[in-house]
């Protein structure tokens, strides 16, 4: 293996269709209208010297390294910032030419530290490349003098020198070796769209700048790796790089953390992650990442990462360390022996939405042959189970209809309960970008998200309407629409169920669901709501982005579907630019659903009732299938309360702390025989385990993600398993140990039969996806590279259905004792339950969960910043310090669910979605008050995790 | 099953009735019907039939009827929708 290199072309790609033609060198080269000379150049393999440019961010002109001559016009223009002409014959080598450059770089070298030997950047330093391209020999000005170099010159301090910035624990500043290319301020701008760093100063003094001239930890940034990877020096480099050295070989694979699904270069020095570069190539990030992906990957080599399989016969014993032989034995007996106590359906499985395809695949697989009962459900029940009950019903497929370039091409961008620039932030950046180049934006969301108002981006609407009213929202928006007279009648008419719209047409033209009648119901103003909904429907393209703040109400489906009623009316749907698009939560929680996952359905979303799939599978495995749904999470808790769901095989999820009202689920958890928990820690759950299982992590496996635009892309192994074995492979130890002789040498085995019995993967294998780098399913005969947008010219149903959305107040109200409504969110460093960013340095950013409170309904209760409170609801209360912000609107509370310690699901309640059983998170009924420190409950809770921690040793006392 | 796990399929089953009583086509009670076929576990839905057995107390009138028509058929193979109908719920 060696370290794939991509090419940098130096300057962004040209959308012009016009092609023009030109020589460089003497060579004819033809390139589209708009791209520059230098890009031009590289096209035919010709690098024209360059410090200044990349090709992930605009040309700048700054370096003068990039001189070309143009026969025929005066001077030596900069290749970066010159377009090509038709006809024109460029030189990019001649006696001026190399002058020039070598006098550009001996001004450079005067001014930075000749310690390349020792320089962290050695090997990967553009600004030593450039030196050796251009013939540097000798720098006539010597060093002497002005510099930014030397802390003091001749004994004299020197007040143009700045120490290192050590601040961000990912990745140091040294503005000693800074060229003041101006790479990483544009590529904060232009990439990642947080315009936390700028020049200060000018001339000879200007310097790279976090903010006000602060501390990168201080300023604004978001620690996404952007300036880092644009640095063409050693200037901003990664920490990690700087402890063990350059790397020597890299493999691509796909990021672990949220549904964007960015694609990454591991690079390694031997089994060493020496650091994570996104790939250029990546169709899901375009080179760019987040904090996340880009460093936080150290959980994988965290000590608090258990490694060898443990048992115990009940909850109150300390863990033993066994062999995997006795763990699996043990595991198996005891699954065996409570169906025959209990019967067949007493036991099920969680497959992980963080794990691959081909283990969510497996996990599933053993529910329904090995177990022979279909109690297989995925985390995805808690997140985005609407989004697939509703798209379903609406379209005829579960999952989103465009790809993220789509947005490229949106007019107007609708975001709805989803919060882009922290939970998908890769996304997010583009998004950003769009709007900066003036798509409109309207944002509904109770709270006010970064995206509403950041730099250079302004939301045109925030409707920031009650908790628990989005159907009412949509239906409003549809009202206006509909009376207004804005529907697309055409597309209407040609791709949906006539006798549906107008059935639903009709619904929503009732006065009762005006913006005006809904007023007070929404708290947003009936003005806002109309001109929302008129801009929705006349601006032009229109892509609807929404994210767990639609799908997580007791009317999550209801609200899905009338996204979709919004998009069908207006003709937004099958092709580029509009659509609708589900924020996916976790890595492969699209492929976990693929996979089969849910209780009711077969992989590729076919239900278990439905005799065909039924036989494929009944063949292929060799068992009779149970023709009737399983068991979904909220059913298997309620089942284990009530006595008949005994046993539990949970893979890569933790379920205690994710799942709604903890109480519930931990009084389910403690009623099981048998909990088998699979997992790179002693996740909370594990409190309840009788068999831990270690688990892989992402680096440490092949298979493949599914992101939220359905796309499918390799993981690949980059080290062995600190564990011993990939996920997969545990999967099967089981399966075999039950008896079910599975004979998989490699995942890829197990993607070819997922594609052998699954209509819409028929074209999907790891070959396939070596070849193309990923693939969108429906991924076969007729489309057999994938495809990026779907219902481009009918929708997978037929016609699209129109589904009446009549509001249904949530039972979470609030009254006298639980005044205040409570949702939740996510925060960009840390991930979901925290199990791994709040293993690495990412728990910097955010050390603990906070309450988020209006300043008035702190000042009612006495709360001050940074106060203890005690938030409780019906279901439980626990305590957190408070942070007094008029991000939300008086009356509502939020916060994030990161950290264990907080247990913000003691309070969410176990309402749920009405077609889907999908919790409602987003809703909870609570009182604050201040509080002198933890709950009792979390005092006790602390001790039971001590305790259930506790891991008996096994070394002897010496002799 | 004990009280709370009724109370709480009551409550579910009002829940979805609540949506489909709303719906103009196909006929409510059967989409109803058809919908615990296909998302309700065998004993979910033997409870409420048992619960409907009894009185079905707290349930809303579409429920009872959903729930009724539940009682004489199969479960989800022999579900009347052709596939999709029913909606998978991904």
């Amino acid at each position: 293996m060696t370290l794939i290199k991509e090419i940098d072309f130096g300057t962004p790609e040209s959308k012009a269709e016009k092609l023009v033609t030109l020589t460089i060198d003497g060579t004819t080269v033809t390139v589209p209208e708009g791209t520059s000379i230098m890009r031009a150049a590289m096209e035919i393999g010709t690098e024209i010297p360059k410090l200044c440019a990349t090709d992930s961010i605009n040309a700048f002109g700054s370096c003068r390294l990039c001189v070309i001559e143009v026969e025929g016009r005066n001077g030596t223009p900069a290749s970066c910032t010159t377009p090509v002409a038709q006809g024109i014959s460029v030189k990019t080598q001649t006696p001026r030419l190399a002058a020039i450059r070598r006098g550009v770089m001996e001004l450079y070298i005067s001014d930075h530290p000749l310690d390349c030997l020792t320089c962290a950047a050695n090997g990967d330093c553009e600004l030593q490349d450039m030196a050796g391209a251009v013939g540097l020999r000798d720098v006539r000005y010597g060093y002497d003098g002005a510099n930014h170099v030397f802390a003091r010159n001749n004994g004299e301090v020197n007040f143009d020198w700045k120490p290192k910035d050590e601040s961000n624990p990912y990745f140091s500043y040294d503005p000693s070796k800074c060229i003041v290319c101006n790479r990483c301020v544009r590529a904060c701008e232009e990439v990642q769209g947080t315009f936390a760093l700028t020049i200060s100063g000018r001339g000879f003094g200007s310097r790279v700048s976090p903010s006000m001239d602060e501390a990168f930890m201080e300023s604004e940034c978001v620690s996404c790796g952007a300036c880092v990877q644009a640095c063409p020096t050693a200037t901003l480099i990664e920490k990690s790089v700087i402890a063990i050295g350059q790397p020597e070989h890299s493999a691509v694979t796909t990021c672990a953390y949220c549904g964007v699904g960015c694609t990454f270069k591991a690079e390694m020095r031997g089994e060493e992650v020496v650091r994570m570069v996104p790939w250029k190539d990546g169709k899901a990030n375009h080179g760019h990442s987040c904090v996340k992906g880009r460093f936080a990957y150290g959980y994988a080599h965290h000590g608090d990462r258990i490694l060898n399989p443990m048992i115990r016969e009940t909850i109150a014993e300390p863990w033993r360390e066994v062999s995997w032989e006795e763990a699996i034995a043990f595991a198996a007996d005891r699954l065996k022996a409570t169906q025959e106590k209990y019967g067949k359906n007493s036991v099920g499985v969680i497959t992980s939405s963080r794990c691959t395809n081909e283990e969510s695949y497996l996990v599933q697989k053993l529910a329904r042959q090995g177990f022979k009962n279909n109690n297989t459900d995925t985390c995805a029940r808690v997140c985005h189970s609407p989004t697939g009950y509703g798209l379903a019903q609406a379209f005829g497929t579960s999952a989103g209809t465009q790809d993220f370039d789509s947005v490229d091409d949106a007019d107007v961008i609708l975001v709805m309960g989803a919060n882009p620039t922290d939970a998908h932030p890769v996304f997010g950046s583009r998004m950003k970008k769009r709007l900066r180049e003036g798509a409109k934006l309207i944002v509904i969301d109770p709270r006010r998200i970064d995206l509403v108002r950041s730099p250079h981006v302004t939301a045109d609407y925030h409707l920031p309407l009650k908790p628990g009213t989005n159907v009412a929202m949509v239906t409003a928006l549809a009202h206006v629409i509909v009376t207004e007279g804005l529907v697309n009648l055409e597309f209407v008419k040609a791709r949906c169920d006539w006798d549906e719209y107008q059935d639903w047409a009709a619904f929503v033209a009732q006065p009762q669901y005006s913006p005006e009648a809904l007023e007070t119901t929404l708290g947003v103003p009936a003005a806002d709501v109309r001109a929302a909904a008129r801009l929705y429907a006349t601006g032009g393209n229109g892509a609807i982005y929404y994210g767990l703040g639609v799908t997580e109400h007791s009317q999550g489906s209801t609200t899905v579907m009338g996204i979709a009623n919004l998009a069908m009316a207006t003709g937004n749907l099958g092709r580029r630019g509009v659509g609708v698009n589900p924020l996916r939560g976790q890595n492969n929680v699209q492929g976990s659903c693929d996979m089969g996952s849910f209780p009711h359905e077969l992989p590729g979303y076919r239900h278990i009732s439905n005799e065909a799939a039924r036989q494929a599978f009944e063949k292929d495995w060799g068992v009779s299938l149970d023709p009737e749904p399983g068991l979904r999470i909220p059913n298997m808790f309620d089942a284990a309360i009530e006595g008949s769901f005994k046993g539990l095989y949970v893979q890569g999820e933790d379920i205690l702390q994710s799942d709604p009202d903890t109480s519930h689920v931990s009084r389910a958890l403690a009623n099981m025989d048998i909990v088998i928990v699979q997992d790179l820690f002693l996740v909370e759950t594990a409190n309840y385990a009788h068999v831990f299982l270690p688990g892989a992590t992402f680096l440490e496996k092949d298979g493949t993600f599914t992101n939220a635009e359905r796309r499918i892309q390799r993981v690949t192994k980059v080290m062995r398993p600190k564990n011993g074995y990939a996920d997969w492979e545990v999967t099967q130890l089981l399966a075999n140990k039950m008896g079910l002789n599975w004979n998989y040498a490699h995942a890829s085995e197990i993607m070819d039969e997922i594609a052998r019995l699954t209509p819409s993967f028929a074209g999907v294998s790891f070959k396939r996806l070596d070849e193309d780098g990923s693939v969108q399913w429906p991924c076969n005969e007729n489309s057999p590279h994938g495809m990026p947008i779907m219902h481009i010219d009918g929708f997978a149903r037929g016609k699209g259905k129109f589904v009446i959305t009549e509001y249904v107040p949530t039972d979470e109200k609030v009254g006298p004792r639980f005044p205040l409504l409570l949702t939740t969110g996510r925060i960009l460093s840390q991930y979901n339950v925290g199990a791994q960013t709040r293993r690495t340095e990412n728990s910097q950013w955010h050390p603990e969960d906070v309450l988020e409170i209006h300043p008035h309904d702190a000042e009612d209760r006495g709360v001050r910043d940074g106060d203890w409170v005690r938030v409780a609801s019906r279901a439980g209360e626990t305590t957190l310090r408070a942070k007094i912000t008029d991000r939300v609107a008086p009356g509502v509370v939020y916060t994030t669910f990161h950290h264990p310690v907080t247990q913000a699901n003691v309070v969410t309640t176990d309402n749920s979605d009405w077609a889907t059983n999908c919790p409602e998170y987003k809703v909870t009924a609570v009182q604050v008050a201040t509080t002198n420190g933890p709950t009792d409950w979390q005092h006790q809770y602390r001790e039971l995790t001590e305790q259930s921690r506790r891991i008996a040793s096994t070394i002897d006392a010496a002799e | 099953m004990s009280h709370d796990s009724v109370d709480k399929l009551v409550k579910m089953a009002n829940q979805i009735g609540k949506f489909f009583v709303a719906q103009k086509h196909p006929e409510g009670v059967a989409s109803m019907t058809d919908h615990l076929k296909k998302f309700w576990d065998p004993r979910m839905r033997n409870a409420i039939v048992a619960h409907v057995d009894h009185g079905g107390a707290g349930l809303d009138p579409i429920a009872i009827e959903a729930v009724k028509r539940l009682r004489h058929r199969a479960g989800a193979a022999e579900s009347e929708l052709r596939p999709g109908e029913g909606g998978s719920d991904g």
